[in-house]
């Protein structure tokens, strides 16, 4: 079915996060491939977010390694990344578009083209002049995506995008994140709502106590819980 | 990439474009620095001759009051909807966050002190024997030593239990010997008497600080 | 340095040194209390409420001493990121806030009797008590961070504090000279027979501090090794319930 297997552009080998006694990741060895939309599955406490953070560099792992693009410093990679969480990471005060236009000039993106259309793409009007503060949760977290888009990053990184999130935004989402998929960016996305990215997702990563448990295609687990 | 001075200048920018939306804040600040005076007059009787000979302390520490009640909100915005994370994750270097933070906290407090003292100015019946530039200069250096180092311990607080009183207690400590330039000084320039000593350290001191806060900085941001 | 520092065959000879150590310094200890309020020659003015000054400045040599070591282990920290340099820099730090607190605790003891007033701004004893309100806020940072990252928090913290110290003696020494206060201790040429009790005194605390330095560095160690075992438990069963 496969030709030659694209090489991982997210590798993690052996990756151990502790908090003090408490492990939140104990071994998690992964391989992610470009092009593909991944759904990170598990229960509370499973290690999901502090997997997603530990991609983005917000966490630095105890022990293990991460390359990501081939590089092991996030630092060197981190203008092909987007991250978006279940907070909106934008400033309540401001409208959507001043909020991207900041976060565009921290990219060292110039002008304001970038940022009216990245927010078009994700269904929002750019001339809105409402503080994001007083957005729906839905409208909000749209404009969280256009942010994590900004800079046309190959990697997306997304932790619960969809919590309280209305249906329509969240499907939404989903066709921006799949078509971004098509064009050949790796997606990964933590979730509670895996129904959701049935169809979508390439491949669900099952999570337990801090380690990947199993890998599917379907929504179905093959092994016992 | 993304130019240092640039994000510095776009980061103020918009710090500055958020205070003056959400006037709340400086209104709140500002009455609180006025009431910081009133109760300093009620408290050091501005008729007593004494009062006046220790004007130049007591302004010092209204200024110190209002200082931290500002420096304590350095950080509100980015840590509500978690902000700070798209700022660590984004090619921006801390350093240009760090230096963009001290500025608008600089401004921030500058204004507190102006309203405050022309009202310590009236209630104390102060004159100035020695030049008034010094002066000037002596709340240029002493407002930004007070800042760097308490903008520094405000993102360090961040990391603890107990932000609020984390700040000043960390602040205050270093910053005695900057305290005490501060108030000497401007004693000294109240009486006609030369403060170029204390000039001098507090210019070394902002140096110094200033240096090593940047240094360290994103070894404190990053810090998770 | 923290190879040897952790070598086990250091720590095992240190077990067995330890009580005799211990017996030594205390002979030590007694030999210069001994020296200091018998031998040593009555002070001319102050009497011999002068004798405490065998106490309080070598207490604060010793905090020096200390409290460089933290400046040290904390700027090796920053560079190496090893983490018995921040149990160093602990170490440093609490043992040196004891002995900075034994010298302000018989600064006021001496000046009491000598000029009738509990305090004196001189400034040793200003500058000691500076330094004592930037490491007591060390301890606060480490007491109170909820971070995982506390030794690096702690570290940035001691080469500010550290980097403070010239500033607060030169600001505090021109103060003084401005507005001169009775200087504790005074100033000018000691009697021979005096320095030589204050070393005397100073060896024994430096042993005595040396000791407690020990014990409270072992103390951190194992504690710290009994957490990374129950860390390693949690990683290698998994949880019942979740957090």
């Amino acid at each position: 079915m496969t030709e030659t297997a694209p090489p991982p552009i997210i590798t993690v080998s052996n990756l151990i996060k502790q908090f003090g006694r408490f492990a939140a990741l104990r071994g998690v060895t992964a391989e992610f491939s470009a092009g593909k939309l991944y759904a990170i599955l598990g229960d509370n406490g499973a290690g999901k977010t502090t997997l997603l953070r530990t991609l983005a560099g917000l966490n630095r792992p105890s022990h293990g390694q991460i390359t990501i693009l081939g590089e092991s410093k996030f630092h060197d990679i981190c203008h092909e990344v987007g991250y978006m969480a279940h907070p909106s990471l934008l400033y309540d005060e401001m409208s959507g578009m001043e909020n991207l236009e900041y976060f565009a000039r921290l990219y060292g993106i110039a002008g304001n083209s970038r940022c009216a259309e990245v927010i078009r793409a994700v269904g929002l009007d750019p001339d809105l002049l409402r503080p994001v503060g007083q957005y729906s949760q839905g409208m909000r977290q749209r404009m969280s995506l256009a942010r994590a888009l900004l800079n046309d990053p190959r990697i997306l990184l997304l932790d619960e995008p969809f919590s309280n999130v209305d249906l329509h935004s969240a499907k939404e989402m989903v066709r921006l994140l799949a078509r971004a998929r098509d064009n050949g960016r790796t997606v990964i996305i933590v979730t509670h709502q895996g129904s959701l990215l049935e169809g979508a997702a390439d491949e669900f990563v099952w999570m337990e106590f801090g380690k990947i448990v199993e890998r599917t295609r379907g929504l179905t687990r093959g092994l016992k819980k | 990439m993304s130019a240092p001075a640039a994000v510095t200048r776009v980061t103020l920018l918009k710090d500055l474009r958020l205070e003056w939306r959400s006037k709340d804040a400086i209104n709140s600040m500002l009455f609180f620095s006025l009431l910081v005076v009133v109760v300093f007059s009620f408290s050091f009787d501005p008729s007593a001759e004494e009062s006046r000979q220790i004007a130049g302390g007591l302004i010092w520490v209204a200024f110190l009051f209002a200082a931290v009640v500002a420096l304590n909100q350095t950080w509100a915005r980015e840590i509500r909807n978690q902000v700070l994370d798209a700022y660590r994750v984004s090619p921006a270097p801390s350093n240009s966050l760090f230096i963009a933070k001290t500025l608008g906290n600089f401004i921030f407090v500058t204004v507190l002190e102006a309203l405050m003292t022309p009202l310590f100015i009236v209630f104390y019946r102060l004159r100035s024997i020695g030049p008034v530039w010094q002066l000037l200069l002596v709340v240029m250096v002493g407002t930004w030593a007070l800042v760097v180092n308490g903008t520094f311990f405000a993102a360090m607080s961040l990391r603890t239990r107990s932000r609020e009183i984390m700040l000043p207690l960390l602040l205050f400590p270093t910053s005695i010997p900057a305290l005490l330039a501060m108030v000497q000084a401007t004693t000294s320039i109240l009486s006609g008497e030369s403060a170029h000593f204390w000039i001098v350290l507090l210019v070394t001191y902002d140096l110094v600080f200033t240096t090593v806060c940047l240094l360290l900085f994103e070894t404190v941001l990053n810090a998770e | 340095m923290i190879q040897w520092l952790n070598d086990a065959k250091l720590h095992d000879s240190m077990k067995k040194l330890f009580p005799i150590l211990g017996v030594l310094t205390a002979i030590l200890l007694i030999y210069a209390l001994y020296q200091a309020l018998v031998v040593a020659p009555t002070e001319q003015t102050m009497g011999d409420v002068q004798r405490i000054f065998y106490y309080h400045v070598p207490s604060a040599w010793t905090a020096f001493i200390l409290l460089l070591v933290n400046f040290g282990a904390s700027v090796f920290y920053l560079v190496t990121r090893r983490s018995t340099a921040d149990i160093v820099a602990l170490v440093g730090a609490e043992v040196g806030v004891v002995f900075l607190t034994v010298n302000l605790v018989t600064g006021p003891i001496w000046a009491r009797p000598v000029w009738g007033i509990w305090w004196t701004w001189d400034m040793r004893l200003t500058s000691t008590l500076v330094l004592w309100l930037i490491y007591v806020s060390y301890l606060f940072l480490r007491r109170f961070s909820s971070s995982g990252e506390t030794p690096l928090l702690a570290a940035a913290l001691a080469v500010l504090g550290a980097l403070c110290v010239p500033f607060v003696y030169f600001s505090i020494w021109f103060f003084r000279t401005q507005h001169p206060q009775p200087v504790l201790g005074g100033g000018g040429s000691i009697d021979p027979r005096m320095l030589h009790v204050l070393l005397i005194n100073w060896l024994a605390f430096s042993c005595f501090a040396f000791l407690v330095c020990w014990s409270r560095y072992r103390l951190e160690k194992l504690q710290r090794e009994v957490d990374a075992a129950h860390a390693m438990e949690s990683l290698l069963e998994p949880r019942e319930s979740v957090r």
